[in-house]
């Protein structure tokens, strides 16, 4: 094979930074990789494992420690400017002007890599077509919502054809419908180019989509190839549990997660998937004495990549602690009521007549597209933004008009970290502890306690600015759980988390709502809705649906698709209603 | 080969072109850069040429006529006709102090009832109470007053022909006949505005694409550092202009201010300020990458300096000899000494090359260290 045929060549490339502690961090260890060109090539692998740095590397923004690394045939270390005349890059934080109009930003990237106007003529009406950005082309870059904004950022990348497209988690943030028809646009061009394209993502369905996956973690390469050669690894060691014995399949699968032997369990529509460590002819798995009855299935990309990490991290997973006192008082006791809520901007209506009902101890999740009125509904839950009209009460008290004492209830973890980046971990603490007005030993003690269940210990001196992904969330977990709330509030809280992260936070949310503590989430993650007991779909401020993850799934069941996913289910439910209401309209 | 090197060149004037472009339309959609490039500096034209006066003038003063004789009347009349007080005349001292206790005078000139009298003898006094809670414009009041009475006495003693035994104080400053500090603050102004346009602005546009991540996706293409400075100092550099062009026009058209030297002159120095000011402000926003302390280290290393140290409102040879030294190090300094010249004494061609020449020198490093300082790398 020669060298041409090569996008990228990495032969032991290492990277290390250093933190303002003073402290080394080793971002890529000795990686060796070589990447086709014409094929889709996916980076996965859990936050801190070297993706971005190696993305980095690749469009000489940083500079290798040492090895070599090629890129479209020339060193990047020698040569930055020849392969960024070539290649383009899509960084996480898009690199799009807020105060520029769609088709300014399109414009300044045209003109830097010099397109002809000819071929701009022939380029823009087909960027627009893909990316449906036709309509707003003279709306500012900051006025796009979300998924609007990833596609923007795509489109500049795409004015002329790169030689080698590398986007770094492109859909982080972004809701399911917004991130299919992103997709769409990479395969198109990497079937109707051969475009040569390297994605890092913390989507493993999205690796499973892609020609080739690559696997790391902690600065290494654990595992490359097709994702089908990869899927492979874990025949014959996944089974779908479906007689639950009357427990929920949150809590079983938390119990069956922490068990020696499995790689992995996960709610799936009321039943639980589980993975073993190895292939077996039969699960053997026994809870309270009592067999569990399993069927063997197809295994997913998932469970392979769920089984190799298995391997370097087990230890590091079995942590769900149950995190609340151990009351369970799960009943059916409403402790949120909300009827007929409305919340107008304008003419605009963000939230049009929005009711339910979440019982003690349940785990609620609010689902939608970007823009759906998630967040809104969000905030008059919290009292944080006054209702135009409904009722609704949390606690069995409006928070708006309640006074601290009802506030006192409940605990928020916002989607952006908004602790104190300059605190540490223990100031940041002991800051939000006295703020909820605990004191002396029963302060030191629920800090020690949250500390110890949220493993944050190892950073207690760190500025929380500095903290890995991960651990900034746990952090912020830890902040709304000082004051033990009834009601916790989660707003897209693993945004941007990997698959072993999700779990550990979810087994912290489970352990939680079992001790009684009522959750809602906001989530753009649809197998997180798995792990809810109910769920409503919102889109454009209306109630699409609600009901139980299986309740939701049945509605989106077809002739040709007997069993959807999730992910499935909630694209179809939220494009119904979305014809109809063209329909209406026209 | 040439053909080709021609398409080269052109595509890099496409670039900068582009990047010119884009910053532009940033700036015109970005209320604060309008409010700094234009708004301020009209504001600060008025605030300093309409509200801030160091001059002191219609003082409040009551005169308390004693003596009714001629001469009286004539000290009398020194003060009524003076610019610099409002005379008030009153009978008695009990009036005129009770004026005075509640502000509605500042100074009381109290002619004695026998004054005419002593003055024929040579030793005629004339008593001058001020109001000392503003030190500063008691002074001045003072040494007005003093200096009414003096006019008065020469022409006195020119008129009779002999001497009337008072001195004579002449207080008269060159280049500031009418001791109007407009004159004197106005044109110190330009530096405020080009150091705001120049450094503050451009740090925080700097910062900002740093600090949104702007810069990563901007690098992966084939622009160079160079080209992304210039795209960032052409629009600021025209803004910089604007801002001078409304200051020169303001202190002429509102307050009349002169210029005695060059407007040539005078825009290329300025030019060159400017040049300074954006490379100071490329410089600390490449090092520090964040707006907010980019903004913190240009107010302390470029306005605060402007303000205090460049002799536009204190003059730096009043200073002590360690703070005199360090005013050399900000190029503020030399922009106001040359501001000064060129405003209020003219084209002093032995004032205007060196300092002329320190800041050419001094914008020449500057961006040659903007350009080291921005390298297309992110870590």
């Amino acid at each position: 094979m020669s060298a041409s045929e090569m996008a990228l060549v990495a032969k032991d490339v290492r990277k290390t930074f250093t933190r303002n502690t003073g402290e080394r961090i080793e971002a890529l260890a000795g990686i060796s990789l070589q990447v086709r060109s014409g094929t889709l090539t996916a980076l996965v692998g859990p936050d801190g494992a070297g993706k971005t740095t190696l993305l980095r590397l690749a469009s000489g923004l940083v500079l290798p420690d040492s090895g070599s690394l090629e890129v479209i045939g020339k060193d990047v270390a020698s040569h930055p400017q020849d392969v960024q005349n070539r290649i383009s890059y899509m960084p996480q934080r898009f690199g799009l002007y807020e105060d520029l109009s769609v088709q300014e930003n399109l414009d300044l990237y045209a003109d830097l890599h010099d397109v002809t106007r000819e071929r701009r003529q022939e380029v823009y009406p087909r960027l627009f077509e893909m990316t449906q950005l036709g309509r707003f082309k003279d709306r500012p870059a900051g006025k796009l919502s979300g998924g609007m904004k990833q596609k923007l950022g795509l489109a500049c990348t795409l004015v002329r054809s790169p030689k080698l497209l590398l986007l770094d988690e492109p859909t982080v943030g972004v809701d399911p419908l917004s991130r299919r028809e992103l997709w769409e646009i990479v395969f198109k061009l990497v079937r109707e180019e051969k475009l040569s394209v390297i994605v890092s993502t913390s989507y493993l369905d999205e690796a499973e989509r892609c020609e080739r996956a690559v696997l790391m973690h902690a600065g290494q390469v654990l595992d490359e190839g097709k994702p089908d050669e990869i899927t492979a690894r874990a025949e014959g060691c996944c089974f779908l549990v479906s007689d639950l014995n009357g427990a929920s399949a949150r809590s079983l699968q938390a119990r069956i997660f922490s068990l020696p032997g499995i790689a992995d369990a996960v709610p799936e529509a009321g039943r639980v998937r589980v993975v073993s460590k190895s292939a077996t002819q039969e699960l053997s798995v026994e809870l309270d004495g009592v067999r569990l009855q399993a069927e063997a299935v197809k295994p997913r990309f998932e469970d392979a990549f769920m089984i190799l990490f298995d391997r370097i991290m087990s230890d590091q997973r079995r942590a769900a602690d149950p995190l609340g006192s151990n009351q369970t008082s799960n009943g059916t006791e409403t402790v949120i009521e909300v009827r007929d809520l409305v919340r107008t901007f304008g003419d605009f209506t963000a939230v049009d007549h929005v009711s339910f009902d979440v019982r003690r101890g349940e785990v609620y999740g609010l689902l939608g597209p970007n823009g759906a009125g998630k967040s809104t509904t969000f905030k008059m839950l919290c009292g944080l933004l006054p209702a135009t009209g409904g009722t609704l009460k949390v606690a069995g008290a409006n928070l708006l008009t309640a006074g601290a004492k009802a506030r006192q209830k409940l605990g928020y973890v916002a989607q952006k970290f908004s602790l104190y980046g300059q605190l540490t971990i223990d100031e940041n603490l002991e800051f939000f502890a006295s703020a909820y007005g605990l004191r002396g030993n029963d302060k030191k003690d629920r800090i020690r306690t949250l500390k110890q269940q949220l493993e944050l210990d190892q950073f207690s001196g760190l500025p929380s600015g500095q903290l890995p992904g991960g651990f900034k969330q746990r952090l912020a977990l830890a902040a709304a759980l000082l004051h033990r709330p009834e009601i916790l509030f989660l707003d897209e809280a693993t945004s941007g988390a990997d698959p072993l992260a999700r779990r550990q936070f979810w087994g912290r949310i489970t352990a939680l709502s079992e001790s009684g503590v009522t959750i809602i989430v906001t989530t753009h993650f649809m197998e997180e809705a798995e792990y809810c007991d109910r769920i409503i779909i919102l889109d454009a401020g209306k109630n699409l649906a609600e009901g139980t993850p299986v309740d939701i799934r049945a509605l989106a069941e077809t002739n040709d698709d007997a069993a959807p996913t999730m992910d499935q289910a909630f694209i179809a439910i939220v494009e119904k209603e979305r014809g109809k209401r063209k329909e209406t309209a026209g | 080969m040439s053909g080709q090197d021609g398409t080269r060149r052109f595509a890099v004037l496409r670039r900068i072109r582009a990047l010119v472009r884009k910053e532009s339309w940033q700036l015109l959609r970005d209320p604060s850069s309008i409010g700094i490039g234009i708004v301020m500096p009209i504001a600060l034209l008025i605030l300093f040429g309409y509200g801030i006066n160091l001059d002191v003038k219609n003082v409040p003063v009551v005169i308390v006529m004693e003596d009714d004789s001629a001469a009286a009347r004539g000290i009398a009349s020194a003060f009524e006709l003076s610019d610099y007080f409002s005379a008030m005349p009153v009978k008695t001292m009990a009036q005129a102090r009770d004026m005075l206790m509640s502000a509605r005078a500042n100074a009381i000139v109290r002619v004695p009832s026998d004054f005419s009298r002593s003055l024929e003898l040579g030793n005629a006094q004339v008593q001058v109470i001020v109001n000392g809670a503003d030190s500063n414009t008691a002074r001045i009041s003072l040494g007005y007053a003093q200096g009414a009475v003096s006019v008065w006495a020469q022409k006195e003693a020119a008129r009779s022909g002999n001497s009337v035994g008072l001195i004579t104080v002449e207080s008269r400053l060159w280049f500031n006949e009418a001791n109007d500090s407009t004159y004197f603050l106005v044109p110190g102004l330009i530096v405020l505005v080009m150091t705001l346009i120049g450094s503050m602005l451009t740090a925080l546009v700097m910062a900002r694409e740093w600090e949104r991540g702007t810069f990563e996706a901007l690098f992966v293409t084939p622009v160079n550092s160079f080209e992304i400075l210039l795209g960032k100092t052409v629009p600021y550099f025209l803004l910089g202009l604007a801002g001078l062009a409304l200051c020169i026009a303001g202190s002429k058209l509102l307050f009349g201010v002169p210029l005695r030297g060059s407007l040539a002159i005078l825009t290329v120095v300025s030019m060159l300020y400017l040049l300074v000011a954006l490379g100071l402000g490329l410089v600390i926003s490449s090092a520090t990458k964040n707006q907010f302390i980019a903004s913190q280290v240009t107010m302390l290393v470029t306005f605060l300096p402007a303000m205090m140290l460049s002799g536009f409102m204190y003059d730096p040879r009043s200073m002590p000899f360690a703070v005199q030294a360090i005013t050399y190090i900000f190029p503020a300094r030399y922009f106001v000494k040359l501001l000064q010249t060129l405003f209020l004494a003219g084209n002093i061609w032995s004032v205007i090359l060196p300092n002329a020449a320190v800041l050419a020198g001094m914008a020449v490093a500057l961006l040659a260290l903007s350009v080291r300082l921005t390298r297309k790398r992110i870590a």
